[in-house]
């Protein structure tokens, strides 16, 4: 194994000088971004993808279609479809209005500051939620590759969880443009080598490869059982499994058009019409990216086999196991490296969108009115954030384990963006009548009501079953929540909040700027250009 | 005024060398972002509704309605039908249809499909929008004379 741990940082840190150079490359050359400031929209497609594509779609989906087969292949359905309300509904008016972060798109014609604090509340939240997921990767890939060294879990959290943050402040800012770019280049070179080394494991038979999915053997509690992984219904059960389904497919594709990280994506892009194509570019990505993890899912499934992922890694580690299997210690270091990557990249992302939005947003604009008090204050205000919540993320990763499924935990970040923020961007968008309390009403809502219905769910509350070995649920007592998700209620508690807030008054001045809100956002006069000025 | 003019690293900002200026929400500037800007402090001496009046952006308007609308309201029809038939008909989803593939797989690799092809059909009926625009920014231009028309 050391020799693979070797590999494994000799392929990360050839990751990060490629990326490190590719970034100081194109500040070097500034007059591609100060100049012109031209991201074409191939390139942006490429940077949506890559900050898109987190542990979550590579570790996560892997794992849970290698568990439960086909039911896992929901998620893949789900997050591509998802782009289709961001190409319709958000990214172009948000372009075209020339709005950076959802702060933006409210604070224009409503109220600022309590928009902004609930905001930046609201941003923070996704933003733990989804780091979380990225933390248990993280901790569960370098406890795998550390694995006769005798580190647990647990301090491959907290070592590499700290590694990362403070490589995130104080190091290179990694969430460029281009570092997503590469990333996804990486991720996509990675899954299409795997995918094919699947085939080839099968001859390059897909008769017999989804021969093989038709009958995978495991043991559950010692029985041998033999499944049809392609049959629906290995994880959601009766009797609520159909509506958790639902509620699953509700938080994926509202959910991606709240996320502050993809939203920020759009203002990268000189005009609305490069928004569109990079946005149709990311889906052919994403799109192809998701169609193949039926390749490392149930090649997991099939090649690996259940028993073995359950006691050497767990299910997230399902895709690394998996490449170990076909291409020996030398194929599971790039593999494993990849993914580690796309985490890192992930993180990068997150923290600085939570931060800054809450040295700017919450910390500048709502208890400072706006004004900067001493030089340099936002940005420590920024390192002193972007530490609170990777601690938070962290802690929280160790009290989950590593069994937990990096996909299932995006997913309720998903949720909490699809109830919180999707309905005051597009109210706030598309409803002349939307009010400061509304979107007060509204953020404040979806993100109380998503939160308590998760800790009130499954994942949470639960009875383990006498003499199992580690707790797997966080409080011992049965479920108030029946469903894994809470999307299915906490998305419409979101929307109805924001409208009964709107009900509770009126705001003159916020309709009175609707109609250039409206001009702006459906023809993009006015829109700073990145070209010229 | 804005801050993404100057080339050069800017001091104070957590992203000096290696960031684009895009990249991230710019940090302790002294100058607001455009995109900041909220309608007050951003405002033109424009009368915006006489444009939202505008027969040309009317047209614009439902125009792109017209399209957005019905793709939406199928979308979300043909995705929730699986989450729905797979919940409540698992039955009729896990019929075979070739070897061990069965509904369920061949629906869900359907939406795939659905999703390319009704982006590829928003990229061509975009592209009359794109026209439809030009017209409504040349007219509005002309009308208001106002400054900021920079497009």
């Amino acid at each position: 194994m050391t020799m693979a741990l070797a590999m494994f940082l000799f392929f990360v840190s050839i990751t990060l000088v490629i990326t490190y150079w590719a970034a100081r490359r194109t500040s070097g050359a500034s007059a591609f971004f100060a100049a012109n400031r031209q991201i074409k929209g191939w390139q942006n497609g490429f940077a949506v993808a890559g900050d898109y594509m987190s542990a979550a779609s590579f570790l996560g989906i892997a794992g849970i279609i290698a568990f439960q087969g086909y039911d896992g292949f929901m998620y893949s359905v789900g997050w591509l479809v998802a782009y289709l309300t961001v190409l319709l509904i958000v990214a172009e008016p948000l372009r075209n209005a020339g709005k950076y972060t959802m702060a933006d798109v409210l604070a224009y014609r409503l109220s600022a500051r309590p928009v902004r604090a609930m905001a930046s509340l609201s941003t923070i939240t996704v933003s733990v939620f989804y780091m979380i997921a990225q933390m248990v990767g993280a901790g569960a890939l370098v406890a795998l590759l550390l694995k006769n060294s005798g580190i647990s879990y647990h301090t491959a959290v907290i070592g590499v969880g700290v590694l990362m943050i403070v490589y995130v402040v104080f190091g290179g800012m990694l969430a460029t443009t281009w570092v997503q770019i590469i990333k996804a280049i990486l991720l996509m070179g990675g899954t299409i080598l795997l995918s094919i080394l699947v085939l080839a494991h099968f001859g390059f038979s897909f008769a017999g490869f989804f021969n093989a999915i038709g009958r995978v053997t495991y043991h559950d509690k010692g029985v041998e059982v033999v499944k049809d992984f392609l049959q629906p219904g290995l994880r959601f059960k009766p009797p609520y499994g159909a509506l958790d389904l639902i509620s699953l497919g509700m938080a994926l594709i509202f959910g991606t058009a709240g996320l502050p990280h993809i939203l920020v994506r759009f203002y990268t892009v000189p005009d609305a019409r490069t928004a569109r194509i990079s946005v149709v570019w990311a889906m052919g990505l994403i799109g192809t990216f998701y169609i193949l993890t039926t390749f490392l899912g149930f090649g997991a499934a099939t090649i690996v086999g259940r028993d073995k992922i359950a006691t050497s890694g767990g299910t997230n580690m399902s895709a690394p196991l998996l490449a170990q299997s076909l291409g020996g210690d030398f194929f599971f270091a790039f593999i494993a490296a990849i993914a580690f990557a796309t985490i890192l990249a992930v993180v990068a992302g997150l923290t600085i969108s939570a931060s800054t939005s809450f040295a700017h947003d919450f910390y500048t604009n709502v208890i400072h009115r706006g004004t900067e008090r001493k030089q340099g204050e936002e940005v420590r205000v920024a390192r002193v954030t972007a530490f609170i919540v990777g601690a938070v993320a962290i802690a929280i990763a160790i009290l989950l384990g590593p069994n937990a499924n990096v996909a299932f935990l995006v997913a309720l970040a998903f949720a909490v963006a699809a109830s919180a923020n999707l309905p005051v961007i597009v109210l706030s968008l598309f409803w002349k009548r939307f009010t400061t309390r509304g979107a007060v009403c509204g953020l404040g809502t979806g993100l109380v009501a998503s939160i308590l219905l998760i800790v009130m769910g499954p994942s949470i509350m639960g009875v383990d079953a006498p003499g199992a070995t580690a707790a797997t649920h966080l409080i011992q007592s049965p479920p108030i929540f029946p469903l894994e998700n809470p999307g299915i209620v906490s998305i419409p508690l979101g929307f109805i909040g924001a409208v009964l807030g709107t009900w509770l008054g009126s705001e003159p001045a916020a309709e009175a700027k609707y109609d250039e809100l409206l001009v702006r956002a459906s023809t993009g006069i006015g829109a700073e250009k990145a070209s010229g000025h | 005024m804005r801050h993404d003019d100057e080339s050069g690293p800017i001091a104070g900002e957590l992203t000096p060398e290696i960031g684009a200026a895009t990249d991230v929400a710019p940090v302790g500037l002294k100058t607001k972002p455009g995109h900041e800007l909220t309608a007050a402090e951003d405002s033109d001496p424009v009368d915006w509704s006489r444009v939202t009046q505008m027969p040309e952006f009317r047209s614009m308007v439902s125009a792109k309605l017209r399209f957005i609308i019905p793709a939406v309201v199928f979308f979300v029809v043909y995705y929730f039908a699986l989450p729905v038939l797979v919940g409540y008909a698992p039955g009729l989803m896990s019929k075979k249809i070739f070897g061990v593939i069965n509904i369920a797989y061949l629906f869900a690799l359907s939406q795939f499909f659905m999703a390319w092809i009704i982006a590829a059909l928003y990229l061509r009926a975009a592209s009359k929008f794109d026209q439809m625009e030009q017209t409504v920014i040349e007219k509005a231009k002309a009308e208001l004379g106002s400054q900021r028309g920079t497009k």
